[in-house]
């Protein structure tokens, strides 16, 4: 009892005591943002492009950031972010869909430091989410890729059939078949986001297998490596890997949390902070299609405008009707899915010739 | 049948890391020093070998320095443990995550750099010969080279005094000392030696199978390397054997998801390691034949004065 109460005077004076610093803050110097990256920063992908909007804080905003990366999602995690709430950071941003869990816990127990959490789903008074819409990039790399592919066999590496990958999956499927119906895709699940010599290897088992096109969600450039090694065409995942297959690179979807995590920064800054959930795609800048490469300009034209009627809201991926493989009608004519949808989807759309791992 | 040729091709190019720090590893543990820092000198060879290979241009001068480098943590390890006699798991353990942390400190710089891959041998009229060209002369020369290193260190451990030697201070040492073999001096030689072949594979890791610096990128592979020396109950030519069966069923499951065999994949991912699994119980079951084989002064430290 008296323990308990102690802890709540102790959490009261905390808030009373942030309260105070807070009001007369405003000023984006006392502002201190933390971060927690599931993979080392060095990975050239999913973390390295949280880095970059880390960096971009405090370009921009002076603002004194800090991180932790490759936390692991469980327990470790908890402790990490506590850590950082405990030494005064304002805005602490948990980039992994693992970290939900210790992120809602932590967040309940700190009250006055405001938590983001990439790709979840739980939110509360000082806990907002955020994503970036992947799938609309991927739509545009499916119709550059049914234009592009003379064998018609696509080759996907994935990572684990959650639906963010399997959304991705459907999505660039519609894109191919927009623009060629004959388009086969052949799917491998390497079952890591990260380990370059087995992304590489199922890269090299699907070219063998007759893949002239490479599309990646793993996070490492081997599979777009190989593709450049072998002579294919591929993506980018997460940010521009033209670098590494400047013959072999169609475009890249690039994750761009700059202007998002500026944005928010400032907000704790100014007072205007304030719990939400973002969903962003092209049209926000979340999500970036790098340079079109190493395509004919007729192709660019048509991937150009699909990116933009994308962006402007005239045109939605999942626009039904969509069938699931079992022949089901999942979205009707004219409509388009809902978000519910898009974020548990757990089906492949009709005329995907595999079956999903459950 | 086409697909069996560059099929074969990358089961190759994915058993040559492991072969490569295994063929190290094997020899040092012969001599009686287990290091577990396989994976860190595999990491650090790897951004050497990359770092030198970016800046200079020159893969030749990158491999040398990935051996030099693998060398260099090997002698860490090597002066804690032989010289002062510190616990040789706890420094292994140690040396793998002090290189983790050190090859990203050091390979931040060269993230997101490209390079050539390493140039594959190429006989003009032979390598292109059908199927037997590409597997045969169509690799680049550390796939040679692993395979000349497992054949010479079975050379060496079955046929030279000097392996016999070696084997004699594993197996030894108080016998080895009395004899007036130098324990200390041959267990330093045998686990630069295994540095040195770590430093080796982690470089083809980052010049020819994804050349490439990225962090971690062995991810496990240093370990499996370790797990192969026991599962071939330290024999050159079982642990041939092995580095490619562990490379067939790696790739193996990738080529059947890809021809669209249902297996779940992760039971797939899950075969290797069951495959050692089930190796060793059979193994171990025959209790003569392990102790015949294992060193048998493995993991302890010596102390000449007594």
């Amino acid at each position: 009892m008296n323990a308990s109460f102690m802890k709540r005077t102790i959490a009261a004076v905390a808030a009373v005591g942030a309260l105070a610093t807070g009001m007369g803050a405003a000023q984006a110097e006392d502002v201190k943002v933390g971060f927690v990256y599931v993979g080392p920063i060095g990975d050239h992908g999913w973390s390295y492009r949280h880095d970059i909007g880390r960096q971009a804080i405090e370009a921009e905003l002076g603002a004194e950031t800090s991180y932790v990366e490759s936390v692991p999602e469980g327990a470790d995690a908890e402790r990490v972010i506590r850590q950082m709430a405990q030494t005064g950071h304002n805005l602490i941003f948990t980039t992994s869909f693992g970290y939900m869990n210790p992120t809602e816990k932590v967040a309940k127990q700190f009250p006055n430091v405001k938590f983001e959490h990439a790709t979840g789903y739980k939110r509360a008074d000082n806990l907002s989410t955020y994503a970036a819409r992947f799938y609309e990039g991927r739509y545009v790399a499916g119709v550059i890729a049914g234009k592009m592919t003379k064998s018609n066999i696509v080759g996907y590496v994935g990572s684990f059939p959650i639906p963010e990958v399997v959304r991705g999956i459907n999505s660039f499927m519609m894109g191919a078949w927009s623009v060629n119906p004959d388009v086969k895709v052949k799917i491998v699940w390497a079952n890591t986001w990260y380990d370059p010599g087995k992304e590489g290897d199922a890269a090299k088992a699907l070219i063998d297998q007759g893949a002239d096109i490479m599309v990646q969600h793993t996070d490492s450039p081997a599979p777009l490596q190989v593709a450049e090694n072998r002579g294919v065409l591929g993506f980018g995942q997460a940010s521009d890997m033209i670098k590494f297959a400047p013959k072999a690179q169609l475009t890249a979807i690039v994750d761009n949390w700059d202007s998002y995590y500026v944005a928010r920064a400032k907000a704790v800054a100014d007072g205007t902070w304030e719990s939400m959930d973002t969903w962003g795609g092209i049209n926000t800048g979340m999500v970036e299609l790098a340079p079109y490469t190493n395509m004919p300009d007729d192709v660019k034209a048509l991937a150009e405008e699909t990116a933009a009627k994308i962006a402007s809201g005239e045109f939605h991926p999942f626009t039904g009707p969509i069938y699931d493989q079992a022949g089901e009608l999942r979205v009707k004519e004219g409509e388009v899915a809902d978000d519910g949808m898009l974020l548990g989807m757990d089906w492949y759309i009709k005329g995907i010739d595999a079956e999903l791992p459950k | 049948m086409e697909w069996l040729v560059p099929f074969i091709l990358t089961v190759i190019t994915a058993s040559t890391p492991l072969l490569l720090a295994a063929s190290g590893e094997l020899v040092t543990e012969k001599s009686g020093v287990l290091n577990l820092g396989v994976e860190g000198m595999m990491l650090v060879g790897a951004i050497a070998g990359f770092a030198v290979t970016a800046s200079s241009g020159s893969a030749i001068l990158g491999i040398l320095a990935a051996v030099v480098a693998g060398v260099l943590m090997s002698l860490i390890f090597a002066f804690l443990t032989l010289s002062l006699m510190a616990n040789q798991v706890a420094t292994g353990l140690a040396l793998t995550i002090f290189g983790i942390g050190f090859s990203a400190l050091v390979g931040s710089k060269f993230v997101g750099f490209a390079i050539d891959p390493l140039p594959a041998l190429s006989i003009p009229g032979i390598s292109a010969i059908p199927v037997i060209g590409p597997i045969l002369f169509g690799q680049d020369f550390l796939v040679y080279l692993s395979i000349a290193v497992v054949i010479g260190v079975g050379w060496f451990l079955a046929k030279s005094r000097a392996g016999l030697v070696l084997k004699a201070v594993g197996d030894s040492h108080h016998s080895a000392h009395a004899i007036g073999y130098s324990v200390i001096k041959i267990r330093y030689l045998a686990t630069m030696f295994g540095g040195a072949m770590a430093g080796l594979g982690g470089a083809y890791l980052s010049l020819s199978y994804t050349p490439m610096w990225a962090e971690n990128m062995t991810a496990g592979r240093g370990w499996i390397a370790l797990a192969l020396v026991v599962f071939a109950t330290w024999r050159p030519g079982r642990l041939l054997a092995g580095a490619y069966m562990f490379g067939l069923i790696s790739v193996m499951q990738l080529h059947a998801q890809g021809a669209g065999i249902h297996v779940p994949s992760q039971f797939m991912s899950m075969l290797p390691y069951l495959a050692t699994v089930i190796v060793l119980v059979i193994i171990s079951s025959d209790r003569a034949k392990i102790r015949l084989n294992a060193p048998a002064c493995i993991g302890q430290a010596f102390r000449p004065a007594q």
